[in-house]
């Protein structure tokens, strides 16, 4: 049970209080409803681009590191398809400094034009580092393109191609940071070693006279269900042969969402996994295979992806796969196994729970996603998942129509 | 109004007094000790046992990393399917993992399950049967991830660069390869746990919510036998083959548009007084994101998405090692970089300003490091199994706390000459 208090100011910025006396530190973590899917399709990858900027000074503070370091602090930032999320760590006693830089960057950035043009070198590279320069590096390129026709899931954070990085204008940034970057559109959770009254002073010092701006309402329309299945063969400089399949599967709200996260696991979660005892250790088809979803807010994919034995021919590889699947749809999950995926999943919780600043920035992703209490019942709707719909979710999750195939061959 | 152009009162880190929660240590029936950190705010536990197995001791090449995973993969009793079945059910996770000295089993699961996983923790650790299939198995998925792997510049120029420093022989600089996975025998690992795993080389940590009767039972499994007989561990004399040219350029991938650059040169080990001291002037130069490199090379002259410098924590010999990938067409600009940093070092003295933040930073992520018992254990692990106590620790603070800008100045004179230098670019 994660104890925790929840107020609004009056610009509207959510704010979440998690006392606990046990750490000398505290966390500050700010997240704003903004992600790489409200992006326009021509300018690509802004959202995570606009992440570093944060880091490039604001309107009062030249530069933000500094004065975080020199209180003893650390600090990073992520960007998905969903949200964008900033957090600080530091010594409890220095908490005032976080409140300090995030409000500041929250009132506004300084917009300097040498900070865009050192950022988009430096994503250039981070786009390179991992999505060229990898052996496999570009496959969720192609499969986001493969499996969306027209949500913006379509691209990848870092962008669809480096010349939208490379386009971007100050302007586009200026416009992105008063639409978004507004009170109204984020959540603040401070954690550790603070008091709510402690942090209720501080809120409205800092925060309090920014302008709150309006809550983002969007209108991204739903993912058509697909209805024919989609193939891609793609030969590459890599030593081995590789195959992805992906399903649509229900967003992180939606229903029959926790009965897919256990699928996913009986599938390919742990070493005693179907896939992986079957496919790698019985069949010998695979070197390695797993199964997992990003848990996305809008319609996912669930991903079954491999690197072949070589030698093993792509099709009796896909074949045993479909094996797999065939079971899961044909056959009712057995109780003891459907235990061990809830008993995975419960620790799985407590562990995320151990760290602070997982703790914060779970609290702030609830809130976001609806309410920060929904934290202390996630495990409830895991264990509430029987056998039967797990079965049923199965039928149309593995529809031959609802796949999505990636053949990726060593050249 | 609040005049948001001025920062907050801040603590200084030279007032935080930095505290090494003091371990518990109780000894088994036979001997062995165990060290613990209890916590009861959560409901989970850590369970480590260490042996002195590491890539030091073995006569083979790959020898200690793959006994250390097998064990896992089959015991008297149970096959690899039971005892994966039996971790998963509930709920944990048995990692395993091998380094230079030494080699170790880690349990994480709810304090609930612990009763229920120490049999087949038992026979992981004491009864591994080393199946031929599970061997043939291991041999080939870990030969076809090292062909992925060789496409990868960073892991690559990793590889390398311990060689030049340590000599390919020296298991420090010794790689894996395709010939030593095919030359893996049964009967080799079987001899090399029977040597190493034995009762009296084994230490147990602890940490977190652990069950009232924890004791009793780490007796009951692990503490009742003289498991695998007594066996004295020597530890052989191995000395350092450092290349002798200096720079060296690899071409792995003609089509790549990155580099992975590493400049390294070596230096002594965490017993030498210098050791935390280096520490110190390793942060100033890419320990953090405000550091002298990442400050130029990325947030100056956007040439890398990261660029950090590490200081080993090898016992026999550690070395400095400055890493980074970077654009193709700026690989040579970004060593030509480092080399002015480091001059630059040596050269002028640390501006009071940038040495106060240093240490403040450090002293903050100390303490961040050391909230939670599992990360308390872990300091303490090192420290035991490197022969230190507390003391230690403490003088690490102290040097953080009180080391001069003219004493960084001096050690960067000594350590940081570029001719000093190893450097590698692979493409």
């Amino acid at each position: 049970m994660i104890h925790f208090n929840k107020f609004t100011l009056a610009n509207g910025l959510r704010v979440i209080v998690h006392e606990d006396h046990t750490t000398p530190m505290a966390v500050v973590n700010v997240m704003y409803d903004v992600g790489a899917r409200d992006e326009d399709p021509t300018k690509t990858g802004f959202a995570h681009l606009f992440e570093h900027l944060m880091f490039g000074g604001s309107i009062n503070i030249p530069e933000y590191d500094e004065p975080l370091q020199m209180a003893g602090g650390e600090n990073n930032a992520y960007t998905t398809s969903d949200l964008t999320n900033y957090y600080i760590q530091l010594p409890a006693e220095n908490i005032e400094t976080a409140f300090w830089l995030e409000s500041d960057r929250m009132l506004s950035l300084a917009f300097s034009e040498k900070s865009l043009d050192v950022q988009r070198k430096v994503v250039s590279e981070e786009f390179k580092e991992h999505y060229i320069n990898k052996p496999y590096g570009d496959v969720w390129h192609k499969m986001r393109d493969l499996a969306y026709s027209s949500h913006p899931y379509k691209w990848m954070t870092i962008g669809k191609e480096l010349s939208h990085i490379e386009n971007a204008t100050l302007l586009d940034v200026k416009d992105f940071f008063f639409k978004y970057y507004r009170p109204a559109n984020a959540i603040l959770v401070v954690g550790g070693h603070v008091t709510t009254a402690q942090v209720k002073a501080l809120a409205e010092k800092w925060f309090g006279d920014i302008p709150g701006g309006e809550r983002i309402q969007r209108n991204i329309a739903p993912e058509p269900p697909q209805t024919a299945a989609h193939k891609l063969e793609v030969k590459a400089n890599v030593p081995l042969d590789a195959l992805y399949k992906c399903y649509h599967m229900p967003g992180r709200t939606g229903k029959g969402y926790y009965a897919t996260d256990l699928i996913s696991d009986i599938l390919g979660g742990g070493a005693s996994s179907r896939l992986n005892q079957v496919l790698v250790k019985e069949k010998k088809l695979f070197s390695n295979i797993d199964c997992y979803h990003f848990g996305t807010l809008d319609g996912g994919l669930l991903t079954i992806e491999g690197k072949l034995v070589k030698g093993v021919k792509m099709k009796d590889a896909e074949k045993a796969i479909q094996e797999e699947i065939d079971k899961v749809q044909q056959t009712v999950i057995p109780e003891r196994e459907l235990q061990k995926v809830k008993n995975r999943v419960e620790s799985m919780l407590a562990f995320e729970d151990m760290g602070l600043l997982n703790r914060a920035n779970n609290l702030a992703f609830y809130e976001l996603i609806g309410d920060a209490s929904l934290m202390n019942n996630e495990f409830s709707h895991y264990e509430a998942v029987t056998a039967a719909e797990m079965h049923e979710e199965a039928q149309h999750l593995f529809d031959e129509k609802n796949s999505n195939t990636l053949y990726y061959y060593a050249g | 109004m609040i005049n948001r152009k001025i920062a907050p009162e801040i603590k200084d880190a030279t007032a935080f007094d930095i505290k090494l929660r003091p371990y518990e240590k109780v000894t088994l029936d036979n001997g062995i000790p165990v060290y613990i950190i209890k916590s009861d705010e959560q409901d989970t536990l850590q369970l480590e046992l260490v042996f002195p197995g590491g890539s030091w001791y073995e006569s083979e090449n790959l020898v200690a990393s793959a006994t250390n995973f097998l064990m896992k993969n089959g015991s008297g009793k149970y096959s690899a399917l039971q005892i994966n079945e039996n971790i998963d059910y509930f709920g944990a996770y048995l990692n395993r993992n091998s380094h230079h000295e030494y080699a170790t089993y880690t349990l994480h699961c709810l304090t609930k399950h612990f009763a229920d996983l120490l049999p087949v923790l038992q026979e992981v650790i004491l009864d591994p049967v080393f199946p031929e299939e599970e061997l043939a198995i291991f041999r080939q998925n870990m030969k076809q991830r090292l062909a992925v792997n060789l496409q990868k510049c960073d892991f690559v120029a990793n590889r390398h660069i311990d060689r030049y420093l340590f000599g390919e022989f020296h298991p420090y600089g010794r790689v894996s390869s395709m010939e030593a996975y095919d030359g893996l025998q049964i009967a080799t690992m079987q001899a090399f746990y029977k040597q190493h795993y034995t009762y009296n080389n084994c230490k147990i940590f602890v940490a977190g919510h652990l069950p009232a009767n924890m004791i009793e039972m780490l007796n009951e499994y692990f503490g009742k036998t003289k498991w695998n007989g007594e066996a004295s561990i020597v530890r052989p004399e191995i000395s350092i083959m450092a290349a002798e040219e200096k720079k060296f350029r690899i071409f792995n991938d003609e089509n790549g548009v990155q580099g992975a650059v590493r400049v390294a040169r070596p230096f002594p080990n965490r017993y030498h007084p210098d050791f935390p001291k280096m520490l110190v002037l390793n942060t100033i130069l890419g320990g953090y994101f405000g550091s002298r490199l990442m400050s130029n090379i990325r947030e100056e002259k956007g040439y890398t998405y990261g660029i950090h410098s590490q200081l080993y924590n090898f016992r026999q010999s550690s070395a400095i090692n400055i890493q980074t990938e970077a654009g193709r067409d700026v690989c040579e600009a970004t060593i030509e970089e480092i080399y002015k940093e480091l001059r630059t070092l040596q050269q002028e003295i640390v501006p009071e300003e940038e040495l106060h933040l240093v240490r403040n930073f450090m002293i903050g992520s100390i303490l961040g490091d050391l909230d939670g018992a599992f990360e308390v254990i872990q300091r303490w692990k090192n420290l035991i199994l490197n022969g230190l106590d507390e003391n230690y620790f403490y003088n690490n603070i102290n040097t953080i706390k009180t080391i001069t800008a003219e004493e960084i100045q001096e050690l960067a004179q000594e350590y940081l000459s570029p001719e000093d230098f190893y450097e590698l670019v692979v493409i």
